[in-house]
């Protein structure tokens, strides 16, 4: 079992331990319900006062692809949803640095997405982070809870 | 230790349901504890009681309604996903103005913050599904 480093243990208002949640998106927006309700359990999730990411690997990075538009389709557009995390304090998005490689996008294919950050005078802050497989994989063993969609 | 199960997939259509039936069986088999099981995307189809396999197959939903029988475990499903694919219990039934309900003995109706709650209060929480 792994030790429990209780030096980076964080107390929420509720006066309990606060875990780490990463929400972890593999599939492309519309094709699946999995981002739809994937989404709905973030925002739900949001209120309980967690420590909350999301990782973007695989298809799911093209989720955050700028300029979604549904109409034709009929599909519920949820990329309209991932303005509203910044509200919700859902503010570390991490993409995979090799996912975008491997699909021709980079950085500037994706939705501006920021967060103010209170603590700097409401400071507007990227919430998208790109990082390397490597680097996720080192945030992945960190989380308590992983969830997949 | 103390765990929560989450599934994902519809019953027969995926291995997923099967999967996380014989892991919580084989928990409480080692004296472990479940906390919860929540039925989230298509999974909530493991709780509807109209499910009728052929006799000579598993009857997954019978399954989960023993299961939760047997050693008292709370099934949930997810409201808005439930909705989506037409799984009711009485009370949503009525609230929605529908002709009847389908919720299986032993499966409960309620909120994503029970999935949240599942990640919080068990040392591990198992997904199971693509």
């Amino acid at each position: 079992m792994k030790q429990i480093d209780w030096s980076s243990l964080v107390i929420n208002e509720s006066g309990k331990a606060v875990k780490k949640f990463m929400y972890v998106n593999r599939h492309a927006p519309h094709g699946t319900i999995y981002p739809l309700e994937g989404l709905e359990v973030v925002l739900i999730g949001a209120a309980f006062d967690q420590d909350v990411s999301m990782a973007f690997i695989g298809d799911g990075v093209f989720q955050l692809n700028k300029g979604q538009d549904t109409a034709d389709s009929g599909m519920k557009n949820v990329a309209l949803t991932y303005g509203a995390l910044g509200d919700y304090e859902v503010t570390k998005l991490y993409v995979e640095q090799e996912s975008l490689d491997e699909r021709g996008l980079e950085l500037n294919d994706l939705m501006n997405l920021t967060w103010e950050d209170e603590e700097e005078n409401w400071a507007e802050k990227p919430s998208i982070q790109v990082v390397s497989r490597a680097q996720l994989s080192d945030l992945l063993e960190q989380q308590d809870v992983i969830l997949n969609f | 230790m103390k765990f929560s199960v989450m599934v994902n997939e519809g019953p027969y259509t995926h291995q997923a349901a099967d999967t996380a039936y014989h892991f919580t069986r084989a928990v409480l088999d080692a004296g472990h504890e479940i906390f919860r099981i929540f039925f989230y995307h298509d999974g909530v189809h493991n709780g509807t009681r109209l499910t009728t396999p052929p006799q000579d197959d598993r009857h997954i939903v019978d399954r989960w309604s023993e299961l939760a029988h047997d050693h008292d475990i709370d099934l949930v499903v997810c409201v808005a996903a439930a909705q989506r694919r037409g799984i009711l219990d009485k009370e949503e039934a009525k609230r929605n103005g529908k002709d009847g309900d389908n919720i299986a003995p032993g499966f409960r109706i309620s909120g994503l913050g029970q999935l949240i709650e599942a990640g919080i209060e068990a040392d591990r929480l198992v997904v199971f599904g693509d």
